[in-house]
């Protein structure tokens, strides 16, 4: 009788896989499914964005062009959003429309963001302006943001840039006080005060210290200002107080809609949808932005 | 001549009330405090929260403006210096904070912390700055290539090393340390405890140390200072001040400090009641509300801050204090 050795006594057969094996993923698949908010805000904005730079190749025609023959079509292969009362494609008007409500959003939260920071820290650093300056924005405040955008633009003439101009000064006191409370904690940190111990002159002191740590707050509010914005522009469009009827913005469609939306909705139908979801996009963004610079802000904005 | 003499420094604070903000009343934060620092030494400021030994350390570095005294950087008055003569004073007085964490900007490499003092005092520039900015590290004992990070990559003992180096920086004479240790573990509070005693010992440095921990200053003074409620009631060197306090305050904290031994037999003074409120100390001996020897006089005549023995000061109505075992407890 032989020993037979058939080679695999000795060894221990494979172990189970008691760990599950670990997923390689992207470095943009990790951050999306980390920030979930941000990415579907930012995807969806990016979606606009390039809608709006890319309008004239997505099918558009003129969207001013006046055609009496064929107005207040219904939604068609051919025109995908009906047609107005004047034969415009609403298409094409929508899509050119993102660009009024883009510029005046990106505008008016950079214009506004970059004004009241300096009054900010200003009002924050300086005692003596502070009072000053927090009283004249209370009082800004005091009147409702459209209330004030509407007399603003009552005297002035109708423009995308009065427009702007308008919103941004209704604006402003947010991000004022913003800044100056923030501006009020900073100068508070030892850090700040360790600066000024080893002979930091002022303005750097406000330009190395204090500034790089407003800007997170910031950039969470000029998103919420542009939301704001655009919502503003349209609302002054629609009443007939923003820009000039001549300009496809979403507001001016939705005005000239309105006379006809119980028998042709759709008019109205697809700038407000744009709108909603240009905003939303714009919050969303905002949202995972002021999650991921610091999750503390959620109290405070 | 002494390095910094600081002679009945005041820090009142105005409390505004009512309806148009008139002053109501006033915190009486730092009540006439008079002490010297020589090049080289090592003055501990102690006492309890809120006893203003803090607000002493800032009114000197004039982060805050003191309402009233005066204060002596090597025979120059610094009190009343304009901002921008107070810029060239600061090269020589620093500070370090008790919060390593917020002490240090979350922006800023740790290079860019260390060269900013040197900067601002034109001491160095290009080559000449990054060779200074490498010796502080070691100064500190940091490695150099630590330099390139940002505060939030250290512990807390190394952050209070990198706020270290900062005070050292500009070349200064006197470090005032605010709570420097407080905020450490155990292990660490001693490292750092060594490091500023070698770095006394090197570089001839007078130290200013705020703290509330006896046990701690007893390690790395030369003479302590005790505050209560804005004024110094006891002024002295270490060994006569450990050995032989004059002061029932004094005495009632140094019973305080903790003993490694839990068998230890200890005499200790447990203090009645709080501490009075700085707005509205009470007259007389400001101690005279908890202090175990109170008698008539107490109530009425502040006892003024007098030598007691040879290098030992206290504001204390008696001469000796009774024997411990007296105490009532």
């Amino acid at each position: 009788m032989s020993i037979t050795y058939n080679g695999t006594g000795g060894v221990a057969a494979d172990l189970p896989d008691v760990l599950p094996p670990v997923k390689k993923r992207g470095r943009v698949l990790t951050f999306i499914r980390r920030n979930p908010t941000l990415s579907a805000g930012g995807i969806l904005l990016g979606l606009i964005v390039f809608m709006a730079i890319a309008a004239p190749i997505l099918g558009t025609v003129d969207p001013t062009a006046i055609a009496p023959a064929r107005r207040t079509r219904v939604p068609s292969a051919l025109y995908w959003f009906g047609t107005d009362m004047l034969g415009r494609d609403v298409y094409s008007r929508t899509l050119y429309g993102a660009r009024v409500s883009l510029i005046v959003g990106f505008a008016v939260a950079f214009l506004s963001s970059i004004i009241g920071m300096l009054i900010g820290v200003c009002a924050g650093y300086i005692r003596l302006v502070d009072t000053i300056i927090m009283r004249v924005m209370d009082g800004l405040m005091s009147i409702p943001s459209i209330l004030l955008a509407i007399a603003l633009m009552a005297l002035t003439r109708g423009s995308v840039q009065n427009v702007v101009i308008a919103i941004t000064v209704a604006e402003i006191p947010r991000v004022t006080r913003l800044v100056r409370g923030v501006v009020l904690s900073l100068r508070e940190q030892p850090y700040v005060e360790a600066a000024v111990a080893s002979g930091t002159r002022t303005p750097a002191v406000i330009f190395k210290h204090i500034l790089p740590n407003t800007l997170a707050p910031i950039m969470v509010q000029a998103t919420f200002i542009c939301a704001s914005a655009m919502i503003t522009e349209a609302i002054l469009s629609f009443i007939g107080a923003g820009t000039p009827p001549i300009i496809p913005s979403w507001g001016n469609i939705m005005a000239e809609g309105r006379a006809l939306w119980q028998v042709k909705g759709y008019i109205v139908f697809f700038p407000a949808v744009f709108l909603s979801l240009t905003v939303l996009a714009v919050n969303l963004l905002g949202d995972g932005l002021r999650d991921m610079l610091d999750p503390r802000l959620a109290k405070r904005l | 001549m002494a390095l910094l003499e600081v002679n009945a420094l005041k820090k009142h604070y105005p409390i505004h009330g009512g309806l148009f903000g008139a002053q109501t009343a006033t915190v009486y934060a730092v009540d006439g405090v008079s002490f010297t620092v020589s090049a080289g030494e090592t003055l501990s400021v102690v006492g309890e929260s809120g006893c203003g030994k803090s607000t002493v350390g800032r009114a000197i570095l004039r982060l805050t403006d003191p309402t009233d005294g005066e204060v002596f950087l090597d025979g120059q008055r610094i009190d009343q210096l304009s901002p921008g003569k107070m810029r060239q004073v600061r090269r020589r007085i620093q500070v370090v904070f008790q919060d390593p964490f917020s002490s240090l900007n979350p922006r800023q490499r740790v290079r860019d912390v260390l060269a900013e003092p040197i900067r601002n005092f034109g001491l160095a520039k290009g080559s000449e700055l990054d060779d200074r900015v490498a010796a502080l590290m070691d100064k500190v004992r940091l490695p150099r290539d630590a330099m390139k990070r940002f505060p939030h990559e250290f512990s807390g003992g190394q952050r209070q090393r990198i706020g270290i180096a900062r005070a050292l920086a500009p070349g200064s004479d006197l470090i005032i340390c605010d709570e420097a240790v407080s905020a450490l573990d155990v292990s660490v509070k001693a490292q750092i405890i060594n490091l500023l005693s070698d770095l006394q010992d090197e570089l001839g440095l007078a130290l200013l140390f705020i703290s509330h921990d006896l046990a701690i200053v007893e390690h790395l003074t030369h003479r302590v200072a005790v505050m209560y409620l804005g004024k110094i009631v006891e002024l002295a060197d270490r060994r006569s001040l450990f050995s032989n306090p004059r002061h029932p305050y004094t005495r009632a904290l140094l019973s305080a400090v903790p003993v490694p031994d839990p068998l230890a037999k200890r005499d200790r003074i447990i203090l009645k009641g709080d501490v009075p409120s700085p707005i509205d100390p009470p007259k007389g001996c400001r101690f005279h509300t908890r202090c175990p020897y109170v008698f008539d006089r107490c109530r009425v005549d502040e006892p003024l801050l007098l030598e007691k023995s040879p290098g030992q000061k206290a504001a204390c109505h008696l001469d000796e204090l009774p024997e411990l075992h007296a105490v009532p407890i």
